[in-house]
């Protein structure tokens, strides 16, 4: 088994803040070249901490503990700041809900484009324009070159979020990680937004840690996904088999209390209940290989 | 003859004047049948918001009229527009909206009943009511909202709105902050209520999924319009409307099966 294609690989994550339990146990996560990993969680269930432990972004706060941490190729659990800050936006980027507050109000997007390259390297002050043009047709921002000179309040939600994409694949990465990139959008931009990451995957290659709470979402755009409840992976394998198969309980009732048409419509929903045993049920894990 | 509680009659709402003036309501027509619930389902800027406003009688519509129990209240002031405002409740998507975080949970249960003037023991004996039949114990009078979670304070802001026992509630994305476990409980909570009560609901959300379960009938806006109208089912397994087809399209297909 070839480690080289891995873009992620994490084992055994857990991160505790102060003397409380740990908010994320024992999380083993793998991410391949070319290949979309769902992680799917309700309020608290770790998730999101998990996505910014990927890209070393954790308060100083939180104390970080792994077997392993690989991000875009190295070993970065024990890294530094200054270690990061070569992965960062390089190698592995992310991206948030909220495009608003990753983009520079004041600042054309054309520019905060040419800006990420030249801080990257990648491009010069000479070159740097035209090559934000092409990341912004890249991402399929209609009429590109006249948005070029827009600001972000000129744009729509959806149109905001393709120049974070932008920003975030500027230099190439190896991984792409997504927290709730579309749960502010409308659910016709939704669907854009959802392509645009897999035709990006589809043309650039690279692997992609996709956060939500949306199990549809999670279902329609990954081929794996892992089930987080109370800091726990509780299951783990290919969407489709999660989603038609579910084993772990906590991972049933989830699907069970969704309103689908399959539902008889004003019937109760399956609720989950405050005194459950799930934490009790051994996890399902299937090893991706 | 359907006994419809709201009659929307061709609502039309115009922001600003001229060249630059926008229809955020374009000739909108909805009856909603007593003790039944019409889903109205639409993306940003449909008008959704704006006409459940404009049912609120919070803003006057620019032409049209609203019926409210068989009797035109467009332009009603004063001492009917307070009884008015007693009979149809308004949830909101955030419970914060309607909740004070200096008052206790009782206080803010109360404050409708303040308004519509009822007498001070009668209206404690209705708050406990209230809060017994959203499944909150009492102990919950004397608390502050801070203390509760998100799901349990939309509990909250919907014994409000039932305190005041209306004919009508304006339900705008009450479960679309909530996790889907959560999101579960309150609507089972709202089924349910609507069962006991023979409540009325407009039930505003861009979840088609969620309303065909919860609606009895379905109203799609776009633009401004109502573009599409029918039983849960027929919207889902057989729009007619293009938008109402790109909608389905765009839905994850969990949400579709």
């Amino acid at each position: 088994m070839s480690t080289e294609t891995d873009v992620l690989r994490v084992e055994d994550l857990t991160i505790s803040y102060g003397g409380a339990p740990p908010s994320v146990k024992d999380v083993s996560l793998r991410v391949r070249a070319g290949e979309i990993v769902g992680v799917i969680g309700e309020s608290g269930s770790g998730k999101s901490s998990v996505a910014l432990a990927m890209m070393g972004l954790l308060p100083d706060s939180a104390r970080v503990d792994a077997r392993s941490m690989r991000v875009a190729g190295d070993e970065m659990r024990d890294a530094a700041e200054r270690d990061w800050a070569e992965v960062r936006g390089v190698r592995a980027s992310m991206v948030f809900q909220e495009p608003m507050s990753a983009l520079n109000p004041c600042m054309r997007i054309g520019a905060q484009i040419a800006e990420v390259l030249r801080i990257h390297g990648v491009a010069d002050r000479r070159t740097a324009q035209a090559r934000a043009l092409e990341i912004l047709e890249l991402v399929r921002m209609p009429d590109a070159a006249r948005r070029m000179s827009y600001y972000p309040h000129q744009l729509s939600g959806g149109q905001r979020q393709r120049v974070v994409i932008a920003i975030a694949v500027a230099a190439d990465p190896m991984l792409l990680v997504a927290d709730e990139p579309t749960t502010a959008l409308d659910v016709t931009v939704q669907a854009q937004i959802l392509d645009l990451i897999r035709t990006l995957r589809d043309e650039k290659g690279m692997g992609v840690l996709f956060i939500s709470h949306d199990l549809g979402v999670i279902g329609q755009l990954c081929e794996r996904i892992a089930v987080m409840y109370r800091g726990r992976i509780v299951e783990s394998g290919s969407a489709a088999r999660v989603l038609a198969e579910p084993q772990h309980p906590y991972t049933r009732a989830l699907l069970e209390s969704i309103p689908r048409p399959s539902v008889p419509a004003r019937t109760p929903l399956a609720v989950i209940p405050a005194d459950n045993d799930f934490d009790d049920a051994p996890a399902v894990l299937e090893e991706a290989s | 003859m359907t006994d419809d509680v709201l009659r929307v009659k061709n609502v039309t709402q115009r922001f600003g004047h001229g060249d630059g003036a926008m229809l955020a309501l374009d000739d909108v027509s909805l009856n909603v049948p007593r003790g039944q619930t019409l889903g109205l389902v639409g993306e940003s800027g449909s008008g959704k918001s704006t006409l459940a406003r404009a049912i609120l009688l919070m803003r006057r519509p620019t032409a049209g009229s609203i019926e409210f129990d068989g009797a035109d209240v467009t332009g009603i002031r004063g001492r009917a527009l307070r009884v008015h405002r007693r009979r149809v409740q308004m949830v909101f998507q955030d419970p914060n909206d309607s909740l004070d975080p200096r008052f206790t949970v009782g206080r803010s249960i109360a404050e409708p009943l303040v308004a519509a003037g009822m007498p001070s023991p009668q209206r404690r004996e209705r708050v406990r009511e209230a809060l017994d039949q959203v499944g909150l114990p009492a102990s919950s009078l004397e608390r502050y909202p801070h203390e509760f979670s998100g799901g349990q304070r939309q509990r909250i802001a919907i014994a409000r709105a039932m305190a005041a026992q209306p004919e009508f509630i304006v339900l705008d994305e009450p479960t679309s902050a909530l996790d889907v476990s959560v999101q579960a409980q309150v609507l089972n909570l709202l089924i349910r209520l609507q069962e006991e009560t023979g409540v009325t609901y407009l039930f505003i959300t861009h979840n088609l999924a969620v309303v065909h379960h919860i609606a009895h009938r379905v109203a799609v806006m776009h633009s401004g319009r109502v573009v599409e109208e029918g039983t849960g089912e027929q919207v889902m397994n057989d729009p007619r409307d293009p938008y109402t087809q790109q909608l389905l399209q765009s839905m994850p297909q969990l949400y579709r099966t």
